[in-house]
């Protein structure tokens, strides 16, 4: 008889929670697994790691990791993320979210945790549209796409999020297509072991939504898009890394050094206590 | 000096509410304040960015009151004591994520200094127009704890009990203030820290493996274990089973946590709710009031007396659960009630619900001043039985 052999991954997924309820193709199983495989890599201990994310498809991801996990109300993953950061340092804090959760609802929390440095790892998972309400318009939806809410083409502009995440001051940016797995994990690596807020924007794949709305078909045709399209330019102007049909800049875009919130905040405090203990 | 000691503000102070509600916040074992910055409740905030750093904790000013409470129930998962403070305008925002805190039990507190509304209101101008949003505000069937103060001194205590109450029941506590009581100077004692009572939250008692985040103990009140001691458990905003799973099509899972949720609060309600009852052993005219208001109340009372009426004042201390037994009781012995607020008519609803057939009657008042003892003593004079 054979005995029955564990996946490596295994450990790093919570067996109540893995009925998942991702479609076929979706690109959110691609990223959960260059997640743990990042986390299996570095050999990072699972009790002291925190997984948050928002709504939508990929916000049940946090449900489907074995490390303590928070499923926030929609957009909110940050500043739940923050809070946990801020309580108690020592624990690593990922927030893994979709562009509308993050960048539409969520928006504010981005840009502030950004230009405060917290020492989170944000990662979105960017399928141009909202999914899990039937594929209506976002803040990636390319200009002049079809969705359930812009049927007669978008007329919004789209972020270009390497670049808002540089401009609000995020130390590490980086853009990867599901495609780029290994590329994918080994940025998520880099941004697991930096200080500071961290950024990094997964191109994402929906073939039953997005997929259908926009013809651009099923995974494959998905796969096919990013490898035509994808350009790695690493450390290239954020400014212009917007996506269009026939370009996806990718790469490391920011990695830079600058003090963390926990850090300044540590700092002040012994102040304080030293001028409060001496003064009293 | 020891960090606990350095908390507690022991010693007689003069004081404003907003202020010593920081300081009951110190004293209760607070260790983490998000905020954002809003008229009338800015005082506390600011007392909390200055002392906070003193005990070796966190103070953040985020970027609204919808993050602010988010990384408050963030702050209490990570396993500190959590609160933020704001007024209407932002307990409106909030209430986003006070459901989020009452579905996935986040001990936590939240002040509410009530100004003037709708909308933007009179922001200077007190007001206690948010009693009912305290306990409807957020969407769902659920039951929170909201105390209210009456005095300086109060605001110090019972900020202390809101984190107790907080703590024990694992559910968002609100501490609702006029703008009155806020920004009232008064005399305040702060016992020494080994005086005054704490409750911590309850531990899991299991291993790891066999922890439920949210699976009861006879209170109805499941332990709650923090992120980073290895529990390793998941939380959520939707529909969950005792394991945290979401359960989004199970009729039963819906039914056993909203009951649960409703019921932890509603059952031990006996043991929450508080009313001062003062002239009322043979009273046949009720005053029930709160906050500012009850101050008036009092006086009224006081003058009724000396002109030969049996009044007495009921100041409710608890408002949410809404103190029904008490009030219930008070109607079965009165001829009838007044209940004045600075609103136009809130928590008389609640009142008139559990005083059934006992007339009552309603003083709305509206803008910064609260009624006049004599507008009150009229109502007693008119109502005479």
């Amino acid at each position: 008889m054979q005995a029955e052999i564990a996946h490596p991954l295994d450990v790093y997924l919570r067996e109540t929670g893995m009925h998942h309820i991702w479609c076929t193709g979706c690109g959110n199983g691609i990223l959960l697994n260059s997640f743990v495989t990042a986390m299996r890599e570095l050999e990072l201990n699972l009790d002291k790691i925190v997984v948050v994310s928002g709504i939508g498809c990929i916000g049940r991801i946090a449900g489907y990791i074995n490390t303590d996990s928070f499923h926030t109300t929609h957009g909110r993953p940050i500043p739940f993320a923050t809070g946990v950061k801020l309580a108690n340092p020592e624990l690593k804090v990922v927030v893994i979210s979709g562009d509308g959760d993050l960048f539409a609802i969520g928006g504010n929390h981005f840009i502030h945790a950004a230009r405060r440095n917290v020492d989170i790892k944000v990662i979105c998972a960017n399928n141009f549209n909202y999914g899990m309400t039937g594929g209506q318009q976002g803040p990636t939806t390319p200009l002049n796409i079809s969705t359930a809410t812009t049927p007669y083409g978008n007329i919004e502009h789209p972020f270009n999020l390497v670049h808002l995440a540089a401009g609000s001051g995020a130390v590490y940016v980086a853009r990867w297509t599901t495609l780029h797995v290994r590329r994918l994990t080994e940025s998520i690596k880099k941004a697991l072991q930096k200080e500071g807020f961290s950024f990094i924007e997964v191109i994402s794949q929906c073939p039953e939504i997005y997929g259908k709305s926009t013809k651009i078909g099923d995974a494959i045709d998905f796969m096919n898009w990013f490898k035509k399209a994808s350009e790695i330019q690493n450390f290239s102007d954020p400014a212009k890394a917007e996506i269009t049909p026939d370009r996806i800049p990718i790469g490391e875009f920011v990695d830079i050094e600058k003090p963390t919130y926990e850090k300044l905040l540590t700092e002040k405090i012994v102040q304080v206590q030293n001028k409060t203990q001496g003064g009293a | 000096m020891s960090e606990k000691n350095r908390a507690v503000f022991t010693g007689k102070h003069f004081l404003s509410g907003d202020i010593a509600c920081a300081e009951g916040a110190l004293a209760a074992g607070c260790r983490f304040f998000a905020g954002y910055p809003i008229t009338p409740a800015t005082e506390i905030a600011e007392r909390m960015a200055r002392r906070l750093p003193q005990v070796g904790a966190t103070y953040i000013q985020m970027e609204d009151e919808i993050a602010s409470i988010a990384a408050v129930i963030g702050a209490s998962y990570a396993g500190l004591k959590a609160m933020t403070a704001t007024s209407g305008p932002g307990f409106s925002l909030m209430q986003e994520n006070i459901g989020l805190a009452v579905m996935t039990e986040a001990p936590c507190v939240i002040v509410d200094v009530m100004r003037g509304g709708p909308s933007t209101g009179q922001p200077t101008m007190a007001g206690q127009q948010d009693v009912m949003q305290a306990k409807w505000g957020s969407h769902g069937d659920y039951e929170i704890v909201a105390l209210t103060p009456s005095s300086v001194q109060e605001a110090f205590d019972l900020t202390i009990e809101a984190f107790n109450y907080a703590e024990t029941y694992r559910v968002p506590v609100m501490v609702m203030m006029d703008a009155i009581v806020g920004h009232m100077w008064e005399k305040v004692i702060i016992p020494p820290a080994d005086n005054i009572r704490i409750v911590n939250r309850n531990k899991p008692s299991v291993t790891p493996k066999e922890y439920m985040p949210f699976k009861p103990e006879k209170n109805l009140v499941p332990p709650m274990a923090v992120f980073g001691e290895g529990y390793r458990f998941h939380a959520t905003g939707l529909t969950h089973e005792e394991d945290g799973r979401p359960r989004t099509e199970s009729i039963k899972a819906q039914q056993r946590l909203v009951q649960r949720l409703c019921d932890k609060i509603r059952k031990n309600s006996d043991k929450i709710v508080q009313v001062k009852e003062i002239m009322m052993e043979d009273a046949e005219v009720a005053v029930v009031a709160y906050g500012i208001e009850s101050r008036a109340a009092l006086s009224a009372v006081r003058k009724a007396r000396s002109n030969g009426i049996k009044a007495g004042l009921v100041r409710l201390v608890t408002l949410w659960p809404f103190p029904e037994k008490p009030i219930a009781e008070v109607a079965e012995k009165v001829k009838m009630i007044i209940v004045p607020e600075m609103n136009y008519g809130q928590l008389v609803r609640e009142v008139e619900r559990a005083a059934k057939a006992t007339p009552v009657t309603f003083l709305p008042k509206l803008g910064e001043e609260p009624h006049r003892p004599e507008e009150i003593f009229e109502a007693i004079k008119g109502g005479k039985p």
